[in-house]
């Protein structure tokens, strides 16, 4: 009973304590970040086309993501895609920029811990679940579709 | 003229993430794992094709398009390979971006030190 009540307790002062983002700036910001990222990887894209017109539209694709994620690795590294994180959010977070930032940041951060258990195996702490779920769930959906 | 479309689809893509965060909470990891299992599911269903044909980075840039190229790969192997190609197919497909994310992180991480927080 007393431990019931400190629980709440406890869980009031949490919720007050919770950083409160006002609704719709946030969600404006992460709407025109998330809207400017896409426009740049549909410019890399557009670029390489225009370079390699013979190219497949799918290896092109795969040039552009790789673009992104190097340029967002790039960005983690010199500490400047945690200030547009802080800004933009989801906007950050949701385009592949987001999973290679997830990459990269926690690989930087722990390095202290060695090359091993620092870099190699903290940085699959975020994309270790993303990556099991795209495996898991694609192999479901590829096993289904061998029988329908 | 198509660069409004791919502005407007990922922005919204992208809002809808942050919508997740504000009214929901959740982490960035289970932001990541639940887009990439809607990519999943919108290329399984057959959605994502003809969004992709007018949104195209709007939609391919956002980690939607990750999970999307999953199942594609997946399903696209299945057909010509059977069994096998629905283990391979899916990773066949987006090894080029876990592989780019892996090295890049790597060599990043040797050359950067964390910035201390203030």
């Amino acid at each position: 009973m007393d431990e019931k009540q400190r629980n709440e307790a406890y869980n009031k002062y949490v919720t007050a304590k919770i950083p409160k983002t006002r609704a719709w700036p946030s969600l404006f910001n992460s709407f025109w970040v998330g809207g400017v990222i896409c426009c740049l990887g549909q410019g890399i894209n557009d670029l390489i086309l225009l370079a390699f017109p013979n190219m497949a539209e799918q290896s092109a694709w795969a040039y552009t993501l790789i673009a992104l994620i190097f340029i967002a690795s790039f960005l983690t590294g010199i500490g400047v895609y945690d200030k547009i994180g802080k800004f933009a959010g989801g906007g950050s977070i949701v385009p592949i920029t987001g999973f290679s930032n997830s990459v990269t940041s926690p690989a930087i951060e722990f390095k202290h811990e060695g090359i091993i258990y620092g870099i190699c195996v903290k940085m699959f702490t975020i994309a270790g679940p993303v990556i099991v779920a795209g495996v898991v769930s694609s192999i479901v959906v590829g096993i289904i579709y061998l029988f329908v | 003229m198509h660069y409004l479309w791919v502005f407007l689809i990922g922005g919204l893509i992208c809002m809808l993430g942050e919508m997740l965060i504000i009214y929901t909470n959740i982490t960035s990891a289970r932001i990541l794992v639940t887009f990439v299992i809607i990519g999943v599911v919108l290329q399984a269903v057959g959605i994502f094709d003809p969004i992709s044909q007018f949104a195209k980075a709007g939609i391919n840039v956002p980690i939607i398009g990750f999970g999307a190229s999953l199942a594609k790969g997946a399903m696209a192997a299945a057909q010509s390979k059977g069994l096998l190609g629905a283990f391979t197919g899916g990773l066949e497909a987006t090894a080029g971006g876990i592989a780019a994310a892996v090295i890049f992180a790597f060599i990043f991480a040797l050359i950067f030190h964390s910035k201390t927080k203030n």
